[in-house]
């Protein structure tokens, strides 16, 4: 071992145990200053409620399988109509003009319209209209309203990701006798949707969350369940029981899309 | 000279009611010294309360309200009036409210975290179904077989499950509104409620759909009481339950109770 080597592995063994005292204190503080505050044991009793817990957990998590239901057979959906939408936007030719403006105006209104409203009005709308039974279930049209919210901010990457593959590389393609649409196809959106992806990773994400929104029209997810819960035990408890589920959900996932963008920035240096 | 009489009257008026008040059960026990601050539900829903002001004291709970202030010894000018969610009723810590009404039934577990008063109501429940399916049969067994849908906050969600079972899932909703939503979009065929609010939505709210069923409020394990809800040890307890069992002996709750819900025997039982 060099004496630059020691001293390096001197140096991590310090920041390592910098890091380990002050990590121990700030958690100790928290765990023993916390339940001096006066209204602590009310707050664990309401929000904490072990015995609550184990009640509700069993429900929460089969309810929970409702949100893994809506998420998966929406997310594919979101992924192809962002995709149609950014192409859609990035359309060259003047014939094509009305297709841009349609492109633009989706991404504005979804983008801007906040979710919920969204949700109610296609959810409790559409099928407001007179449709027959099953095609007026709140769970196609709520998830439809996650479609076209989810759709707008994807497609939004997806063009940045289109914008980030330089120029050149167009020009380059078009010069060796490709078609416009073999360019996009085949030189463009492999490099575009490659960039993007750890931004998409956070997009299914806020996805997996938001499916929680479709419990305002009806499907008992585990949102709802948790409410319910609250309602009749008058006791938060069961919130606490689905942030747990999502987050053991979230938590990988989000680790994932870190690491993806961890490697991708290695991998551009 | 009329200017000095209204402040005599007023002085005499202000140390009148202040006298009054003072050897009152609630003397010193609300939240504002002197008034008497109650909650409702944002909007309050009829015949509860008519046209979503309380301070009129129209419809039912608004009366029982100032029914019970004057009982307390307050004046219908001491009421003050706020609003609150259920959220905000449970949770820990210090309440916007000295007691809050709209609707609460009393659960064993609810009165764990927070009192309830001795109860002013006891609400039937009540089987409203949407206008494609007026002709269901009042029967357990006919309703089984409906999609049923219930507001998810309410006690009618374990008595669905506990007395209809339905053969599909319930949808649940947040509120009445969104339950009027989904019936209106052919959604769901029947949703539970307490029976004045499932007489007043089909009446006013919901065209065409109709209350076909009530179950007997004897019948079932758990009948909806309503009660006063109060922080968890809150002094005013025992002087609200006294103005509520004064207002019973005399018999002022049932004119209340008489003037503003309608007659229910109208209404089928549920066998």
């Amino acid at each position: 071992m060099t004496r630059r080597e020691r001293y390096e592995a001197h140096q991590r063994r310090r920041s390592l145990v910098i890091a380990t005292i002050s990590t121990v204190t700030v958690v100790a503080a928290i765990y023993f200053l916390v339940p001096l505050a006066p209204g602590w044991s009310k707050v664990q009793q309401s929000f904490f409620n072990g015995e609550t817990l184990v009640k509700t957990f069993p429900k929460l998590l089969e309810a929970f399988r409702i949100n893994v239901m809506i998420f998966l057979w929406s997310a594919p959906a979101i992924a192809v109509l962002g995709l149609l939408i950014a192409l859609a936007r990035d359309a060259k030719s003047p014939a094509l003009f009305p297709l841009r403006i349609f492109g633009a105006a989706f991404t504005d209104i979804f983008r801007g319209v906040p979710v919920i409203l969204t949700v109610y009005l296609i959810g409790f709308g559409i099928p407001g209209l007179g449709l027959p039974r099953p095609w007026n279930s709140p769970y196609i049209w709520g998830s439809l309203a996650l479609i076209l919210t989810y759709s707008a901010y994807v497609a939004e990457i997806f063009r940045s990701g289109i914008d980030s593959v330089h120029h050149s590389q167009r020009a380059a393609a078009l010069s060796l006798g490709l078609s416009e649409r073999q360019v996009m196809r085949d030189v463009v959106l492999p490099q575009a949707i490659r960039n993007v992806v750890p931004s998409q990773m956070n997009m299914l994400i806020a996805l997996q969350k938001d499916v929680s929104l479709l419990s305002f029209i009806g499907p008992v997810e585990i949102f709802r369940q948790a409410g319910v819960f609250k309602s009749l035990l008058a006791n938060f408890t069961p919130y606490v029981g689905a942030a747990i589920i999502f987050l053991i959900v979230t938590i990988p996932a989000t680790r994932y899309a870190d690491h993806l963008m961890a490697r991708q920035m290695r991998e551009r240096r | 000279m009329s200017k000095t009489l209204t402040i005599a009257a007023s002085t005499v008026l202000f140390l009148s009611t202040a006298a009054y008040a003072q050897d009152q059960c609630a003397a010193g026990k609300t939240l504002t010294d002197g008034k008497f601050t109650i909650a409702t539900g944002n909007p309050a829903y009829y015949p509860w309360v008519l046209d979503d002001a309380p301070e009129s004291g129209e419809g039912f709970e608004a009366a029982v309200a100032y029914a019970v202030a004057e009982e307390m010894g307050f004046a219908a000018d001491d009421v003050v009036w706020v609003r609150s969610s259920f959220d905000e009723a449970i949770q820990p810590g210090a309440k916007e409210f000295d007691v809050n009404m709209q609707q609460y039934s009393i659960t064993p577990e609810r009165d764990q975290v927070i009192d309830f008063s001795t109860p002013y109501y006891t609400a039937p429940m009540a089987v409203l179904v949407s206008p494609n399916s007026t002709e269901t049969a009042p029967t357990l067994e006919a309703l089984k077989g409906l999609q049923w849908g219930a507001v998810g906050s309410t006690t009618a969600v374990p008595k669905l499950a506990s007395i209809i079972q339905p053969d599909s899932d319930p949808l649940l909703y947040g509120d009445n509104a969104d339950v009027n939503a989904a019936m209106s979009a052919n959604q769901i065929d029947a949703a539970l409620f307490d029976l004045p609010t499932a007489l007043f939505l089909s009446a006013v709210m919901i065209e065409g759909s109709k209350v076909i069923g009530q179950f007997p409020a004897d019948e079932n394990d758990n009948p909806d009481h309503f009660g006063m809800l109060m922080e968890e040890g809150n002094p005013l307890k025992a002087c609200v339950d006294e103005a509520l069992a004064a207002l019973m002996a005399n018999g002022k709750l049932a004119d209340i109770e008489a003037k503003w819900l309608q007659d229910t025997t109208g209404v089928p039982l549920i066998k």
